[in-house]
């Protein structure tokens, strides 16, 4: 596989601030990467210094095969690029600036009418812009970002402002591109929305990564029990206790319901002996740390664990 | 060069949508047309041609218009876009800032001398329709002074980018061309003449004296306009200073580019630096 981008050792400084600290990682082609962190953990300094908006104060950087920090843009072609939070000059219609943008790409104009309806923005296309709700506004933002086929797709928050619904439509959209072999960035705080779409998850903590990898990576670096609930028949809560023996975090939540952790390691047997043949359970549910629970974990042992 | 017309024609776009361009179209043509008409009965049975009259006051009006008007369009055009935010996506696409800055530049070109032709020729084309006999010269002077007119504009568009490129705040940048224009229009000129009397001719030689007037793109302005054919530089009481400044029209022309290229060179330099 070919790197798509690359981050070396890259540190952005703003006065003492430092927004970015000594972050490098890569961008293999086709994958989706989610990037994920608190307000202020460096994330949109990582997408600024990638589109070449703002320079690093040490590292280098390639993306596409240029040197965004150089001024280098021939690569911006295929660069889709949606900020966290698009502005439109509010005087034109949508139609407009769009057309503009899609000359600026050397893009077919065919394509703005596909996009268009693709959002459903095609009844609002010729309305000045500064009539657009958000939810309107960041469609702009997300169809100028799909325009040239990009291979690499920075989005910043993409999702906010859209309702549910075209929530459901954007990630769809953001699966064919996938299909397509795109490289696809994608940060927001709705971590589990992230979870099913991404295969890589970046965690950053005040401009530093904390954590890098697959979700099934970060799960067994990070060890988290699962949550093993089990439903007895009534009055049998202690019966259960006693096939189980001693774990961690018990908690009977009515006559009918209990839960306990499980280390990684002895879920398997632990779950054996809560069903046991003659014992009291009726059911199981096996809760798995969810992204939240990941993301939480890495914040807290960061200093520690890297 | 294909993305900075596009930028270009953006620029037009958005000047014609909110209005400035019929704003400064109508605001140059009503100047003219004012000063064609009630600055020439007086002078009628005098004998200089009308049209001649009126570049003398129609030029001397532009040194205050035209470098306002032209900071007024230009000095927002990269920190505001900056504040609005527009700036990070288009910065974002396949262009160079030296592109964005040049189609800028281009478009509000563009802008000025279309509502400066339209404006001060709707002035010459009333004055030709009344009746006032004009001569070929007269027509050339006023062709010149259009164009320089566009070209003393082009001048205050680059300061106003200079401007735009180096400050952080809006407000920062509309203070600062105000002080510009102060600076270049009014107070320049006072102190040079403060400085005149004061000295009586002891060591400010006609030549210094030149060499100062380069040092303000208006003062060259108003030297090629008012000083450069004769009729004119009688009319307008410049023909002293045309006599003694030894500056050719050409230098004086060549000067007035050089006030556009190096703040517009300045104001690339300074935009390549920014950060988003």
């Amino acid at each position: 596989m070919t790197a798509i981008a690359e981050l070396d050792h890259v540190t952005k400084r703003y006065g003492a601030i430092e927004a970015v600290r000594d972050v490098s990682l890569k961008l293999e082609a086709g994958e989706t990467v989610a990037l994920v962190g608190h307000n202020g953990a460096g994330k949109t300094t990582l997408f600024k210094l990638m589109v070449g908006l703002s320079r690093p104060t040490s590292g280098s950087i390639r993306v596409l095969g240029d040197d965004p920090a150089a001024g280098e843009f021939a690569a911006r072609k295929r660069l889709g690029y949606l900020p966290e939070s698009v502005s439109f000059n509010g005087a034109l219609t949508g139609r407009e600036v769009l057309s503009f943008y899609v000359r600026l790409k050397d893009v077919p104009m065919a394509k703005i009418d596909e996009l268009l309806a693709r959002v459903g923005l095609t009844a609002a296309s010729n309305r000045p812009i500064r009539t657009y709700s958000k939810g309107m506004r960041q469609r702009l933002g997300l169809i100028q970002a799909l325009f040239g086929d990009p291979l690499l797709l920075l989005l910043d928050e993409p999702t906010t402002g859209l309702d549910p619904a075209l929530r459901q439509e954007f990630y769809e959209i953001v699966q064919e591109l996938q299909q397509a072999g795109a490289t696809i960035v994608l940060s927001s705080h709705a971590l589990t929305e992230l979870e099913e779409r991404a295969r890589r998850v970046i965690i950053m903590n005040r401009g530093v990564v904390v954590a890098n990898g697959s979700i099934e990576q970060l799960h067994r670096i990070a060890g988290l029990p699962v949550r093993i609930r089990v439903t007895v028949a009534s009055g049998q809560a202690q019966g259960l206790a006693a096939l189980v023996g001693p774990v961690p975090n018990w908690r009977e939540i009515n006559g009918h319901l209990v839960e306990f952790d499980a280390a990684p390691g002895a879920k398997i047997a632990l779950i054996r002996r809560a069903t046991d043949k003659g014992g009291p359970a009726e059911d199981v549910t096996i809760i798995q740390p969810t992204l939240d629970d990941l993301y939480a974990h890495f914040l807290r042992t960061h200093g520690e664990a890297l | 060069m294909k993305n900075v017309l596009l930028i270009a024609g953006k620029e037009i776009q958005e000047c014609l949508r909110n209005r400035w361009v019929i704003a400064m179209t109508l605001l140059l043509a009503a100047l003219a047309l004012s000063l064609a008409f009630l600055g020439s009965a007086p002078t009628g049975n005098v004998g200089t041609a009308a049209l001649d009259v009126v570049i003398v006051s129609l030029s001397s009006l532009t040194i205050f218009v035209v470098p306002l008007v032209a900071l007024l369009i230009s000095h927002d055009a990269i920190v505001g876009e900056m504040e609005r935010g527009t700036m990070l996506l288009l910065l974002s696409y396949p262009v160079s800032r030296l592109q964005v800055l040049l189609g800028k530049f281009l478009g509000h070109l563009a802008v000025l001398s279309f509502a400066t032709i339209l404006g001060y020729g709707a002035a010459a084309f009333a004055l030709a329709v009344s009746g006032a006999a004009i001569t070929a010269s007269s027509w050339v002077a006023f062709t010149s002074m259009i164009l320089t007119s566009i070209l003393l504009g082009a001048v205050f568009i680059a300061l106003g980018y200079l401007i735009s490129a180096l400050v952080r705040e809006r407000a920062t940048a509309a203070g600062v061309a105000i002080g510009i224009w102060l600076l270049l229009v009014v107070l320049f000129d006072m102190a040079l003449l403060g400085a005149l009397v004061v000295d009586q001719g002891k060591t400010i030689s006609s030549a210094v004296l030149s060499a100062l007037l380069l040092f303000n793109p208006t003062d060259i302005y108003r030297l090629f306009n008012l000083a450069g054919a004769e009729n004119i530089s009688v009319l307008s009481n410049m023909s002293g200073i045309a006599e003694s400044g030894r500056l050719s029209p050409l230098v004086l022309l060549m000067t007035l580019v050089a006030w556009v290229i190096v703040p517009l060179a300045l104001a690339g330099l300074a935009f390549s630096r920014r950060e988003l």
